[in-house]
């Protein structure tokens, strides 16, 4: 069958050029040894051709790193983080990545295959060695992508359009060499080094992350994403990204793919910093699906993301919309400053666990501006033995006269060894502020799935309709590209867990 | 024909079902009355496979096919539609994406191509101006925020859409006013021919004199214990379901 044969070719050809780039290469040059010092840190940014006030900035936040501990108020449980058994220059893959796909766990590939996506993609997403050294032949690309992937024609079209708005989308190691003061001037000043753990982690040795700058005025013509569906190299462990809205600019911007990413790297800790100056809206929709771990919650990624926006400007506003299905460990509260007088922060987040996963996500609104305002929607899926908690604070300041929040936090429950926290902080310093929250917490019924499999779909198809029933007012949210696949994978990421 | 032979079933290990047998050829429309707790709806969910309703005994076939081996999505897509008394709410789920997804599941099944968003859309609102739905119901979440009414109307539209070989109406008529009564009788006798059959429970005569049965069962304690022409509906109507067992 001709489908057998391409497999064993691709199979072969992914193995094959594996092997052929592997440590042929001049590894003292490619990679810093293990562990974390002040001499990686000055590596890293060496290896960066980075200006010395970027160094200085780096090794600041390293020694606020030193001195701080690991946050454990989050409801997560995981063994102990050695941080000096890890690579934070370009590891060499070899090192535990599969050899073939035959090697990778075969959930995942039944997963890929549910998700229609081609095996030369599924070899790179499974982070099968040497897959990815040359470009996949994926036909579709409906957005601006910041890896060169697919087609470069196409990326060069879009670049062009994007330039000729005055657009800059690109890595942030290339904003620091070509646009150093937009980088100096907005590094750090939404989420400063020292801001927490992972944060701090991260601003010592990000090595790499996309940069936005919208001009005054603009709206830019198309979504910009960091990936689509694949992540050429793995710039995933700690990420930093950038998003400046000038005044009066309107962005949407997507990160991540639904198709479960695996990584050799465990641990995540990205940091995200959004700035919107008077009237800008900036709208940032995520699907997180890191490899979660095996049935038996074995492996996964540890998600410890910050992301925070600065709703700057008068009349500015900062949307987030998250899917998070992936990873065994997700740690984030995508957050709004709301210091410009009538600024709009929005939160809407669809948290699914299944078998082992653990989810502490949830977001933090700070009005300080007068009339702002903003809108939580969390909706919480466990199943198996997962672990979803909503955590989020809402605070009101003293001038903040006229902020008005909304928060509606939902919890469904699939079978009886999961569970759903909901844990929201509200503290109110404005007379005139009102504050409203509203919580439930529900299971799926015997009666509703009887209902569905009584009209023909089978028990996977009825949870999946449930399930995205429950997200809709989320989904609804997100951008026409990703809503329907974001849909498939909330289906996806709760197969086995009935009957 | 729906063939039910010496059916037995319990529920949390209680026996409601005492060897029932029943044979509905097609082409033919049956009811079924019996006083409150003679197992009429345990019958319909039987039929239906719902999870804690334990077969003991016996079999049910369906032209010769095994329902009882059948998960039930199988027996839906097989041909089996339930019409339920009290029809569940899916929130967030829009009545038109549930009613196509249902009807493409069987369709596929039988080998026929799946409906586009347009062509379903023309079929169901063709479906509904008969039953007198407005369009907006399409819109709205499957049964979140109907009237009674309005419940049993949407399942009158499955039923109609999905055109089973055999249908099981439990006590749809119950609630219902004179003109939605006459709503859910047309949906049913437009359905009868040749390759239909039917299974209608009910409480009252007043349904069947709009879906006249070619035969009426009266259940008690789990078992018929009478059948017979259309006129047996009208004598219990007068006389009660008194006496009943004794006339077994």
């Amino acid at each position: 069958m001709p489908a057998v044969t391409e497999t064993l070719e691709t199979v072969q050809s992914v193995t094959d050029s594996g092997y052929k780039w592997g440590f042929e290469t001049d590894i003292e040059m490619e990679f810093a040894p293990k562990g974390l010092n002040e001499d990686i840190v000055r590596f890293i940014s060496k290896k960066k051709n980075e200006p010395e006030w970027l160094l200085e900035w780096r090794l600041k936040a390293f020694a606020m790193w030193q001195k701080m501990e690991e946050p454990t108020w989050a409801a997560v449980k995981y063994p102990p983080i050695d941080y000096q058994d890890a690579y934070y220059y370009a590891a060499p893959k070899q090192k535990v990545a599969p050899k073939s796909l035959d090697e990778v766990d075969p959930e995942l590939l039944r997963t890929y295959e549910k998700l229609g996506i081609p095996l030369k993609e599924q070899a790179i997403l499974a982070g099968v060695e040497g897959a990815g050294e040359t470009p996949a032949d994926s036909g579709r690309m409906p957005v601006a992508v910041d890896a060169v992937f697919d087609s470069v024609s196409v990326a060069t079209t879009f670049k062009a359009r994007l330039e000729k708005e005055g657009i800059i989308f690109c890595s942030i190691s290339e904003a620091v060499q070509n646009h150093p003061d937009l980088v100096r001037e907005y590094l750090g000043s939404v989420v400063p080094q020292g801001d927490n753990f992972f944060a701090a982690l991260n601003s010592a040795v990000f090595t790499d992350g996309s940069f936005v700058y919208i001009p005054k005025g603009v709206r830019c013509p198309m979504e910009l994403s960091t990936y689509f569906r694949i992540n050429a190299k793995s710039t995933g462990q700690f990420e930093r990204t950038l998003i400046i809205a000038d005044a009066g600019s309107y962005v949407s911007y997507l990160e991540g793919c639904t198709a479960p990413m695996r990584d050799e790297n465990q641990l995540h800790a990205a940091v995200v910093e959004l700035v919107a100056l008077d009237d800008a809206t900036i709208k940032y929709s995520t699907v997180q699906n890191w490899y979660p771990g095996d049935a038996e919650g074995r492996g996964g990624i540890y998600n410890f993301v910050t992301k925070r926006g600065a709703c700057r400007g008068a009349r500015s506003k900062i949307s987030w919309t998250q899917v998070e299905t992936g990873s065994a460990i997700t740690w984030k509260y995508p957050s709004c400053i709301l210091q410009g007088d009538d600024s709009v922060g929005e939160f809407y987040s669809v948290a699914i666990t299944n078998n082992y996963q653990q989810a502490d996500t949830g977001t933090k609104m700070f009005h300080i501006g007068k009339n702002t305002r903003s809108t939580i929607v969390s909706k919480g899926i466990s199943a198996g033995r997962g672990q979803n908690t909503y955590r989020g604070l809402v605070r009101i300041g003293p001038k903040a006269h006229g902020a008005r929040n909304f928060t509606q936090c939902d919890s469904l429950l699939i079978g009886d060894q999961c569970g759903a926290h909901t844990v929201p902080y509200i503290e109110n310093r404005c007379m005139t502020a009102k504050v409203e929250h509203e919580a439930t917490t529900s299971r799926i019924a015997e009666d509703q799935l009887f209902y569905c499999r009584q009209r023909g779909l089978n028990e996977e198809e009825a949870v999946g309709m449930i399930v995205n029933g429950f997200a809709r007012e989320v989904l609804k949210e997100l951008p026409m590209e990703f809503a329907v696949e974001a849909q498939k994978l909330l289906q996806i990421s709760l197969e086995g867990s009935v009957g | 024909m729906l063939k039910i032979e010496n059916l037995h079933a319990t529920v949390d290990g209680k026996p409601i079902l005492n060897g029932v047998t029943l044979e509905i050829p097609s082409g033919e429309v049956h009811a079924i009355m019996g006083p409150n707790g003679s197992g009429k709806s345990t019958l319909s969910y039987v039929l239906a496979g719902r999870e804690g309703y334990e077969v003991t005994e016996g079999s049910v076939t369906l032209n010769g096919v095994d329902l009882l081996a059948m998960e039930p999505e199988e027996r839906a897509v097989a041909g089996v539609f339930l019409a339920f008394q009290a029809p569940v709410e899916l929130p967030g789920v829009g009545n038109a994406n549930f009613l196509r997804t249902a009807l493409n599941a069987i369709r596929r099944a039988r080998g026929e191509a799946e409906m586009d968003a347009m062509q379903f859309l023309k079929l169901a609102r063709a479906r509904m101006k008969v039953l007198n739905m407005p369009e907006e119901m399409l819109k709205r979440p499957v049964n979140v925020g109907f009237s009674g009414g309005e419940k049993k109307r949407n399942e009158m539209l499955q039923l109609a859409l999905l055109a089973p070989k055999f249908a099981v109406l439990d006590e749809t008529d119950s609630g219902l006013d004179i003109d939605a009564l006459k709503l859910v009788a047309d949906t049913v006798n437009s359905l009868r021919g040749p390759e239909f059959s039917a299974l209608v429970i009910t409480h009252y005569q007043r349904l069947l004199n709009h879906i006249v049965p070619d035969r009426v069962h009266v259940l008690s304690a789990g078992r018929v214990v009478r059948s017979g022409g259309p006129e047996l509906a009208k004598e219990l109507e007068a006389s009660g379901y008194a006496g009943l067992q004794a006339a077994a």
